[in-house]
């Protein structure tokens, strides 16, 4: 028997559509994906365009989105969604993310007419995927330094530069290139096929093996006028689709930290050191009762943010509190865990190591834990420091 | 067509179950109860009957107020609608009796394929597809482990420990699948949303023309006369291969329990 982590009662503020989300995405992450994670993460190699039908007709994929194909649920169920499939790894988690809150999101919100009803249908079905280019070789967190650029020739675009950590590049169909053009930083639409395009995978990754990175390579890439996102105006563009997908890592994050919990105090209750069940140490109760108060104060902060979410009431600052509070106690907890299972806690046999490697990706992407530190830092004393 | 499936709701497998002490009935009151398993490979089959024709498929269940669960979970599968028959008077029936209510509902739906499970995961007596289609004077072809349908026929494969056999019957008819039939889908995000806009209706015995005491635990031609729990689990027997004999003994452990 599982024993239940959730101290306070969770369930309590949530709908009844919300838990029989949760129980789908569940049950479809510990039946079709958390079987075969290690093997993905091992190999760093997934079966990409199968999950993404799978997630898609699942109805996981922009289920926070309206119209076009897409489920049309609230934050929390999203919320959820994301923290039951980081559960299972937190590279599944970005493949949704990305695809969702990225790339769909960006047409959906800043998109003509034309260039939503191209995608947004076949991207939610999982039948064409999606890759977002912000961050380039040189500028990570300063975006606004980007170098890729778009120039006019006649009514065309012509997109030069380069993108580097690219969830999805490798094999996404459609690709959200942010460039500068005479007129600030603006968003393009861009079929993977289009000639001069390529997006080599980034390999040797320690982390988020489960998951496809790429460097995307835009050489006179030439594009039609109607690429452009016309409602997206500057770096507000790239950074409204970021809010979003940071908002379903303050979900995701507890997930991890709940398998890795789960399996800690499974394992604690197993293993016989000293001729008594480990679990029986004080040390290791009040390692556990510490590493639950974490999880389920995160929880907790996750879903008021997403009631405020819902009211359009959620600010900025607001999710640079939960994705810095929830990853970084996400980690220790993954960290913490791995010392209770001591050696097997390195081995693949167990979920604990895979997910605090994992965690040193969503720690760095969607704004490191510096950047939010320093978005609170500003909401606190009314001074950038950002530079 | 009209298509029902018979859904029952159990205790959570996972979770605690446990029989009420003054009657040995199971305890369906203060536990998580979810749809049956082997049920949703029926709700399955109708959808899939569904798809590859024109049909309705409604979701019955005869349960308490929780039972109401496994009806939504039918409809979130992707079912048209849902009848829940629930009376206090209605607890403790035994299979004669749950088929005696389900055949009344049944004849209420005026359906043309009826879908059953192979049985269910608390009772799992098996019998209750039998004994309604007996109530109903309708042909029954059961334990289907392949399904089709082609206009009013029906056509199961059934597999058993020596042949498979091909069963075929004519529509209206009973049909009961087992676990090998399908793989039943997860409810979709779209089809959890649409589940909370359609119809469920819920009946008394009276809404089927039945009274109380032809039902329940009074009704009931058998009874449950005593519960006991399973004993703890023992150790093995460790087969040392001390002489060159330990592989005989292993044959001997293994033929004596008819395991060979
Ligand atoms: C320990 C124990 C012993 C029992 N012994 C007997 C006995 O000896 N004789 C006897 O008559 N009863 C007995 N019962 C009671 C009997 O199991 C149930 O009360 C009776 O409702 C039949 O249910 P089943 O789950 O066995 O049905 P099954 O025949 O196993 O069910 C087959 C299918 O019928 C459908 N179905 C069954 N119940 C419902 C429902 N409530 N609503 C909708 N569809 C349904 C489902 O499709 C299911 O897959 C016993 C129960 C227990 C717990
Ligand atoms: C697996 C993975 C997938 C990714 N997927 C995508 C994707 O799909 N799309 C995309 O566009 N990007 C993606 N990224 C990139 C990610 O968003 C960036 O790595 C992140 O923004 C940080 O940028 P950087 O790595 O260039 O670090 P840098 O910006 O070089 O930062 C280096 C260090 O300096 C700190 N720092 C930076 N600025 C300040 C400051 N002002 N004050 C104090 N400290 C500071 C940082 O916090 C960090 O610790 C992904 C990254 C990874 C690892």
């Amino acid at each position: 028997m599982t024993v239940s982590l959730d101290l306070v009662d969770v369930d309590s503020l949530l709908t009844e559509e919300e838990v029989a989300i949760r129980a789908t995405t569940r049950r479809f992450a510990d039946e079709r994906l958390r079987p075969s994670l290690p093997e993905w993460f091992e190999a760093a190699s997934i079966p990409a365009r199968e999950l993404a039908k799978e997630l898609g007709s699942l109805g996981l994929l922009g289920m926070h989105l309206t119209g076009y194909g897409c489920a049309g649920l609230g934050p929390v169920a999203y919320g959820l969604a994301c923290l039951e499939i980081e559960a299972a790894d937190s590279g599944m988690r970005s493949l949704v993310s990305v695809q969702g809150s990225l790339a769909m999101y960006a047409i959906w919100k800043y998109g003509n007419e034309e260039q939503k009803t191209e995608w947004l249908p076949r991207m939610a079905a999982g039948e064409a995927i999606g890759c977002f280019g912000l961050t380039e070789p040189d500028f990570g967190s300063n975006p606004g330094g980007m170098r890729t650029s778009a120039r006019r020739d006649g009514d065309d675009w012509i997109l030069n530069g380069s993108k580097m950590w690219i969830t999805n590049g490798s094999i996404a169909d459609v690709a959200v290139v942010w460039a500068r053009t005479d007129d600030g930083v603006r968003g393009f639409v861009v079929p993977t096929s289009a000639p001069g395009f390529s997006a080599p995978e980034i390999t040797r990754k320690l982390s988020l093996r489960a998951s496809v990175t790429s460097e995307l390579i835009l050489t006179d890439v030439r594009l039609p006028a109607s690429a452009m996102l016309p409602e997206a105006r500057g770096l507000s563009g790239p950074l409204g689709c970021l809010n979003e997908a940071r908002f379903g890592i303050i979900f995701g994050a507890m997930g991890a930290a709940r398998d890795c919990l789960e399996t800690a105090v499974s394992y604690a209750g197993e293993r016989q050191v000293f001729d008594k069940p480990l679990s029986a140490y004080q040390l290791t109760q009040a390692k556990l009762a510490d590493m639950a108060v974490e999880l389920n104060k995160g929880i907790l902060l996750a879903v008021h943010l997403g009631r405020l979410k819902e009211k359009g009431a959620l600010r900025p600052e607001q999710v640079s509190v939960g994705k810095l509070n929830n990853v970084r106690e996400a980690i220790a907890i993954a960290r913490e865990c791995r010392t209770i299972l001591a050696a097997n806690g390195i081995s693949g046999e167990y979920p604990v190591l895979r997910h605090a490697n994992n965690l040193e990706s969503v720690l760095t992407y969607e704004g490191t834990s510096e950047v939010h530190q320093l978005v609170i830092g500003q909401a606190l004393t009314g001074q950038a420091a950002f530079r | 067509m009209k298509i029902v499936v018979c859904a029952k709701f159990v205790p959570d497998a996972t979770a605690d179950r446990r029989f009420r002490s003054e009657d040995n009935t199971v305890d369906r009151a203060g536990v998580d109860g979810l749809l049956s398993e082997l049920d949703e490979y029926a709700v399955e089959a109708a959808l899939t009957v569904k798809e590859n024709g024109d049909a309705e498929v409604t979701v019955l269940t005869v349960g308490p107020e929780q039972a109401a669960d496994a009806v939504k979970k039918g409809l979130q599968m992707g079912a048209d609608a849902g009848v829940h028959v629930i009376d206090d008077a209605i607890h403790g029936s035994d299979a004669v009796a749950t088929s005696l209510i389900l055949a009344k509902a049944l004849s209420k739906l005026e359906a043309d394929l009826v879908v059953f499970g192979m049985g269910s995961t608390d009772g799992g007596m098996g019998v209750v597809p039998a004994m309604v289609a007996e109530r109903l004077g309708l042909p029954a072809v059961t334990l289907g482990s392949e399904v089709t349908v082609d206009g009013t026929t029906v056509k199961i494969r059934r597999d058993g420990d020596l042949a498979s056999d091909t069963v075929e019957g004519t529509l209206p008819l009973v049909l009961s699948v087992s676990d090998q039939a399908n793989e039943p889908r997860y409810p979709s995000f779209k089809g959890i949303m649409a589940a909370k806009k359609k119809p469920v209706e819920t009946w008394s015995l009276a809404d089927l023309e039945l009274s109380g005491d032809q039902v329940g635990q009074a009704a009931a031609w058998t009874e449950v006369v005593e519960v006991t729990a399973r004993p703890p689990r023992t150790a093995g027997t460790i087969v040392a291969d001390e002489d060159g004999s330990g592989a005989a003994q292993l044959v001997e452990f293994l033929s004596t329990n008819k395991f060979l």
